[in-house]
């Protein structure tokens, strides 16, 4: 017999009335960002870095603008959601929600910060 | 006894540690580096649009010793958690929990997070584009 009121059960949204979003969203970066980081990191290894004009020109091709783009959001939203659990986790008492507020705001501020600068050398001509 | 002076489960400290534990909390350790990786990468985006002088700071900055040798074990974490979030993955499919599995695929991940971190470094140190 089950104690979930049938309510609960058709809504499938649990005690926090999250349902499966948070775990469904983590899955759903990570399977991204593991292709979008090997892609990555393939790329960054047969790049000259030490030449910023090159390193612009292979940002500003519309293909490579749009991944990188997607990489710094898909990392930010995955990293996100990663460093609130362990925050929830281990951190207790009064520093607890600042902390998870700081979280946000530095992932808000990296994520603008990178899709501004992609923006900026692939339409800007930076 | 005062709440919060209670004994608390499971003694992590009693435990012998195994590759089953140490991986679960190398996966979070990781991911916490990571973060920090993806200021590094935004910052490193940052000086790249913001112009020549700005770029050639930056890799001043990332290309010192002791920042070389954090970046290193960065990408240590990059592999690791790319290697080890495919093994949590493939569980999610429902599979690989047998426990001799599990011990197999962490020994695996940790020889892939290896390997792949010593192919790129060996790149970026002696051959590759540059």
């Amino acid at each position: 017999m089950s104690l979930r009121s049938p309510l609960g059960r058709a809504l499938g949204l649990g005690a926090a009335g999250n349902g499966t979003a948070h775990w469904w969203q983590q899955r759903v970066t990570a399977v991204a960002l593991a292709l979008l980081g090997a892609w990555f990191a393939i790329c960054l290894l047969s790049l000259e870095l030490g030449d910023r004009a090159a390193l612009a020109g292979w940002i500003a091709r519309p293909l490579n603008a749009a991944l990188l783009g997607l990489l710094v959001l898909t990392a930010a939203w995955h990293s996100q959601l990663g460093t609130r659990v362990i925050v929830e986790d281990y951190v207790k008492g009064a520093l607890k929600v600042p902390l998870l507020l700081a979280l946000q705001f530095v992932h808000a501020i990296a994520a603008a910060v990178g899709v501004v600068a992609v923006l900026q050398i692939a339409i800007g001509g930076r | 006894m005062a709440v919060g002076k209670r004994p608390l489960s499971p003694h992590l400290q009693v435990y012998r540690p195994q590759i089953t534990s140490v991986l679960s909390i190398s996966h979070r350790f990781s991911g916490i580096v990571l973060a920090a990786g993806l200021l590094v990468l935004v910052y490193w985006l940052a000086a790249l649009a913001a112009g020549d002088a700005a770029y050639a700071e930056a890799l001043s900055v990332l290309g010192a010793w002791p920042v070389k040798l954090v970046l290193f074990l960065g990408s240590f974490a990059f592999f690791y958690h790319l290697a080890n979030g495919i093994r949590h993955l493939w569980w999610d499919s429902g599979r690989g929990f047998e426990i001799s599995q599990v011990y197999a695929s962490g020994w695996a991940v940790i020889i892939a997070a290896s390997a792949l971190t010593l192919l790129a470094w060996g790149i970026v140190l002696f051959g590759g584009a540059s």
